[in-house]
């Protein structure tokens, strides 16, 4: 259970304001209008920032002032999430030994599976910079499959492919999660896509993350502000 | 946290071997005399030449840059590699080809006579100007060409996908790169220059150029008056300082961030008057900055092998000062790649190198015997004069690296180690390689001595040449500037070209 | 193994060096340079000796001053007349104890102090090849054609050049400033220190150069070129002495002696003029090699003692400034 109690994040005169309650599993998308605080309200759970007020626990543990490394969380960003010099078993091998030390034979088989499941097989020793966006995701997603922590944050990570291609790469994240099994939180603009992943919606509009609602019930009868939104 | 602490211990080493120096030389030097009206027209004659030297610089480098950044041609690499070179010489090889082109019976003059044209002077504040952009105009090139590489080659398709006239592209993507880059351009040359003092008196014809430094210099060595050259070199440093502080503030916009690594085609303006401008401008940067280096090679080629086995000895001991500089340099760079870094470092080239050499002597002067402790010294002096340099080259990208990955590295839970060697350190080669080049070349270059430290047994190469041309030897010092010259290049293509290996990154 | 041997060979090495007393001598960098009179001084000395003398480069008077009482240094070699005044006010320095009638100097030398080990004469240096008649004084070269040029040093940052605008002091006086305006439009630059500037005439830069009569012999004998040659004026030239002196505070007395003896031998007077490209202090004419016999010299030669060129100094510097600012 991720709770996010009376939580209050100010900056250069923006505040969000969050005090609601999220399941251990399943997919949760989070939409509103942009500069609304979608980012933010990520970036409270992933540990980028500290709320002014409030407190964030995951499961009872308050977890408030943990560094995002100390975080039971991993997160893809909208860019930059393989180091580009790196090549992508490089790159999963520092998400799995991020303090260093002596890799095992073992390390190797769960890259090697993580890059399975994403249909990246013998693409490990590529450059990011020589795959197409789509496998840059695939790459990213194998990356948190390889966390394989509680809570997957998503900060619309594909938002620069098609729209063929981002429900190709939805069906990737649903599959992920699945195999992870904890609690997914997308941050997304597209409302077919978020009726397609989420079973559940955050509305995030006027500095206030609302309460999750389901996500079906949400978008055919849509408050005013998410009915601004769509238009 | 860790690169904080880091970078807190670096700005201390950098402050304290200022500070610690100029202390100890106030301390000595009692009442401080006001300055008198030979001073004040040094301090005019300094700012006039430094102002307008470091302006020079800059504004010739823009178009040389620009070109240099647009045209793909064969042996264009070894060609930047090349236009490197005055900047590294020591003053005196270089005063020395300079003349040969541009003095009295320099080729210049030469082919003017032949015209029938009367002869140039090249002696007066024009001389000083030219000699000292000779000298930084390839560092300003360089800094700019820099910019240019950095603007990430989707914004300058984006600019030709929307059809963006040159003058707009200009204004949207190259004048804001230009607009942080060339006032800090400006800042170092001009503190180089304001330090100036035998180009700018051999240049300048006589006592018309005074600077500063010569005031500072007549000081210390002929009236022993430790007081008056502190008063000088703390009016120095506060102008380097004033200057530093503007200039920071003037590019304090921030930067393009890294683009997506992939080697794109650059955006080429394929305009006829356009590829003629560029070439023009790449031809007469060459000329200009190669001939006189043509010069000191065609002088002294024919006696580098006829060198002296103490040459070589001192070539072997400028290697191991330059690569032992090199090292601190790089160390001390990197931790000090911000905007607080870039003004400290400033410090370094600022404080007369005179009053340092006086100052470290007081200080360790207790403690050790500074005859033993010269090499050492000269390597701790030769990174921290280098040290403007290599900050001003790896900040940018320093601080692009951290603003693209940090969150990354942070979900991730990176070690600081494991950030720095897998991440930082792998990001940053390019402008690692090229700072540590031109760190390694110019402690070849320098005179390897400042003032009290002499290591009686190793001297460096630039030392024997001064040795040389003491003894009357001028053919042989000629011998082993081509000498300095080659070995100087040669480390900053290795390191420079090391920086680059990897073609993919 | 190996480091073993090595260290103790490093320790034995060391431990035979502190047996041998050590003589600490301060000297300009080009005196101790592979090419300067250094080595063979340094050789010759120790063959006789049974020491070590350890040449320390650098800047001689600025280094003592700062080191006060607690130099190292046992002997200075290499100050020169102008700033001995300084370096005697300091009361670093011991009496020489050497018999001044050895000196074969162009003028008496009294100073027990100070001792010089060689000399020369301040001259301009001309290339015959691109000046047939050279000038004879500073008036005349003051008169001479405008294209010929003459490269000097720079009285505030070289001793030679300090040399040069004394020299004009001692010789027209009150003139001195209308003597430099004169001769202001055949100063083609002025440079840091003496290298520059020779540089800048080997180069073909300027037909002539401040240097001193002596630099002609190192062409001649060196390099088998004899189209350098010195400019000998009538009204005289200005004589520069290089000196030796002993610290008083030296824990090396008896060896600071016999290096000052040491300095009025023979062997060390002969090492003198083809190392330092300069006359030898205490060696009658007819020793010297043959290339410095046959030297032109002057007829006359110009000293200002230490107290006359520091009461002079700064009014000289002052009125060549002002003259060359014009």
């Amino acid at each position: 259970m991720l709770q996010l109690d009376h939580v209050q994040s100010d900056s250069d005169g923006f505040r969000l304001s969050a005090d609601l309650t999220l399941p251990d599993t399943g997919r949760i998308a989070v939409i509103g209008p942009s500069g609304a605080g979608k980012s933010t309200l990520l970036d409270l759970i992933a540990g980028f920032r500290a709320p002014s007020a409030g407190r964030i626990r995951l499961n009872g543990q308050d977890i408030t002032s943990l560094p995002p490394a100390r975080r039971p969380v991993s997160i893809l960003f909208q860019d930059n999430n393989l180091f580009p010099h790196l090549s992508v078993g490089s790159n999963l091998m520092l998400a799995l030994r991020p303090r260093g030390g002596r890799t095992r034979p073992e390390d190797h088989s769960r890259i090697e599976n993580a890059l399975h499941a994403v249909g990246l097989d013998q693409m490990g020793n590529r450059r990011p910079a020589t795959l197409s966006g789509g496998q840059q995701s695939r790459a990213a997603l194998a990356r948190v499959l390889i966390q394989a922590r509680p809570v997957l944050l998503l900060d619309e990570p594909f938002s620069a492919l098609g729209p063929a291609l981002r429900a190709e790469m939805l069906g990737v994240v649903q599959d992920v999660s699945g195999k992870i099994g904890g609690l997914t939180i997308m941050v997304t603009h597209d409302p077919h896509g978020a009726r397609k992943f989420a079973d559940q919606t955050v509305l995030v509009a006027d500095g206030v993350a609302h309460t999750p609602q389901d996500t079906e019930s949400l978008f055919t009868d849509p408050p005013p502000a998410l009915r601004a939104y769509l238009g | 946290m860790a690169a904080r602490a880091v970078a807190i211990i670096a700005a201390l080493a950098v402050a304290g071997l200022i500070l610690g120096p100029v202390a100890a030389v106030l301390a000595r030097a009692g009442d401080m005399p006001v300055p008198g009206p030979a001073d004040w027209q040094a301090l005019r004659f300094t700012l006039t030449q430094a102002i307008l030297s470091a302006g020079a610089s800059v504004a010739l480098a823009v178009p040389t840059a620009r070109a240099l950044a647009r045209r793909r041609f064969p042996g264009r690499g070894l060609l930047i590699t090349l236009l490197g070179a005055p900047f590294i010489l020591p003053t005196i090889v270089a005063v020395l080809g300079l003349l040969a082109v541009f003095g009295n019976k320099g080729l210049l003059n030469l082919a003017l006579g032949g015209l029938g044209v009367p002869p140039m002077s090249i002696y007066g504040l024009h001389g000083v100007v030219l000699a000292h952009v000779f000298f930084n105009l390839p560092l300003a090139t360089r800094m700019i060409l820099q910019g240019w590489l950095a603007i990430p080659s989707e914004r300058l398709r984006l600019a030709a996908s929307l059809g963006l006239s040159p003058v707009q592209v200009f204004r949207a993507l190259e004048l804001p790169m230009l607009q942080r880059i060339t006032p800090q351009a400006f800042v170092v040359i001009f503190v180089i220059c304001l330090s100036s003092f035998a180009v700018a008196l051999t240049l300048g014809g006589g006592p018309r150029s005074t600077t500063l430094e010569l005031a500072i210099y007549q000081s210390l060595r002929f009236d022993f008056d430790i007081a008056r050259a502190a008063m000088l070199a703390l009016v120095q440093l506060a102008i380097a300082l004033t200057a530093g502080s503007v200039a920071l503030w003037l590019g304090r916009a921030p930067g393009f961030g890294v683009g997506l690594d992939r080697d794109l085609p650059r955006w080429e303006d394929g305009a006829l008057t356009r590829v003629l401008l560029d070439t023009l401008w790449i031809v007469a940067a060459t000329l200009f900055l190669l001939t006189p280096l043509a010069m000191v090679v065609w002088n002294g080629i024919g006696a580098v092998l006829t060198l002296p086995a103490q040459v070589w000895q001192a070539a072997l001991h400028s290697l191991g000062v330059a690569l032992a500089s090199t090292l601190l340099c790089m160390i001390w760079a990197t931790a000090l790649a911000n905007r607080m870094g870039e003004w400290l470092a400033l410090a370094g080239i600022a404080l007369s190198p005179l009053v340092l050499g006086i100052g470290l002597f007081l200080l360790v002067r207790p403690f050790a015997n500074p005859f033993d402790l010269a090499l050492v010294v000269t390597a701790l002096i030769n990174a921290l004069v280098s040290l403007p340099f290599a900050v001003r080259i790896l900040r940018p990208e320093s601080e692009a690296i951290r603003t693209d990955h940090i969150r990354l590295a942070q979900a991730l839970g990176l070690s600081p180690g494991v950030w720095v060697t897998r991440v930082f350190l792998p990001r940053l080669r390019r402008p690692l390689g090229f700072a540590a080049g031109l760190t390694a070349a110019l402690s070849m270059g320098d005179l390897g001595v400042i003032a009290l430290f002499a290591d009686p047994d190793h001297a460096t190469l630039p030392l024997q040449i001064y040795r040389l041309m003491g003894a009357y030897r001028m053919d042989q010092a000629a011998g082993a500037a081509v000498l300095l010259l080659g070995l100087s290049l040669g480390l900053f293509w290795l390191f420079d070209r090391g920086g680059r290996a990897d073609a993919a990154t | 193994m190996k480091a073993l041997t090595f260290a103790a060979g490093l320790f034995t090495a060391s431990t035979a060096l502190a047996q041998t007393p050590v003589l600490t001598v301060y000297a300009p960098d080009y005196f101790t340079s592979d090419w300067g009179p250094g080595p063979a001084i340094e050789a010759a000395f120790e063959a006789q000796c049974g020491c070590d003398l350890q040449f320390k480069p650098g800047d001689l008077l600025p280094r003592l001053l700062l080191e006060g009482n607690r130099t190292e240094a046992d002997v200075v070699i290499g100050l020169n007349t102008d700033v001995t005044k300084k370096a005697r006010d300091s009361g670093l320095f011991a009496p020489h104890g050497q018999d001044t009638g050895a000196l074969t100097l162009p003028i008496d030398w009294t100073d027990d102090v100070f001792l010089p080990f060689d000399w020369s004469y301040v001259s301009f240096v001309y290339d015959t090849t691109r000046l047939d008649t050279p000038p004879t004084s500073f008036e005349a070269l003051a008169a001479a054609p405008d294209d010929l040029k003459v490269i000097i040093q720079d009285p505030r940052s070289s001793i030679s050049g300090l040399a040069l605008v004394l020299w004009v002091k001692a010789v027209y006086g009150d003139r001195s400033e209308e003597i430099w305006a004169g001769v202001a439009p055949h100063i083609l630059t002025v440079t840091k220190g003496w290298s520059e500037a020779y540089g800048l005439f080997t180069d073909g830069e300027a037909p002539m150069v401040l240097s001193f009569t002596t630099s002609p012999a190192y062409h001649i004998a060196a390099e088998g070129d004899d189209t350098k040659k010195a400019a000998i004026f009538d009204e005289g030239h200005y004589a520069f002495f290089e000196l030796v002196a002993k610290v008083a505070g030296t824990d090396q007395p008896e060896l600071a002696d016999a290096f000052m003896a040491f300095v009025l031998s023979d062997t060390f007077q002969k090492i003198i003029p083809e190392t330092n490209w300069s006359y030898p202090s205490a060696l009658p004419k007819a020793d010297w090699p043959q290339v410095f016999q046959d030297l032109p010299a002057p007829a006359k030669a110009i000293f200002l003692d230490e107290d006359q060129s520091a009461a002079l100094r700064d009014e000289a510097i002052e009125e060549w400034r002002r003259a060359l600012s014009q």
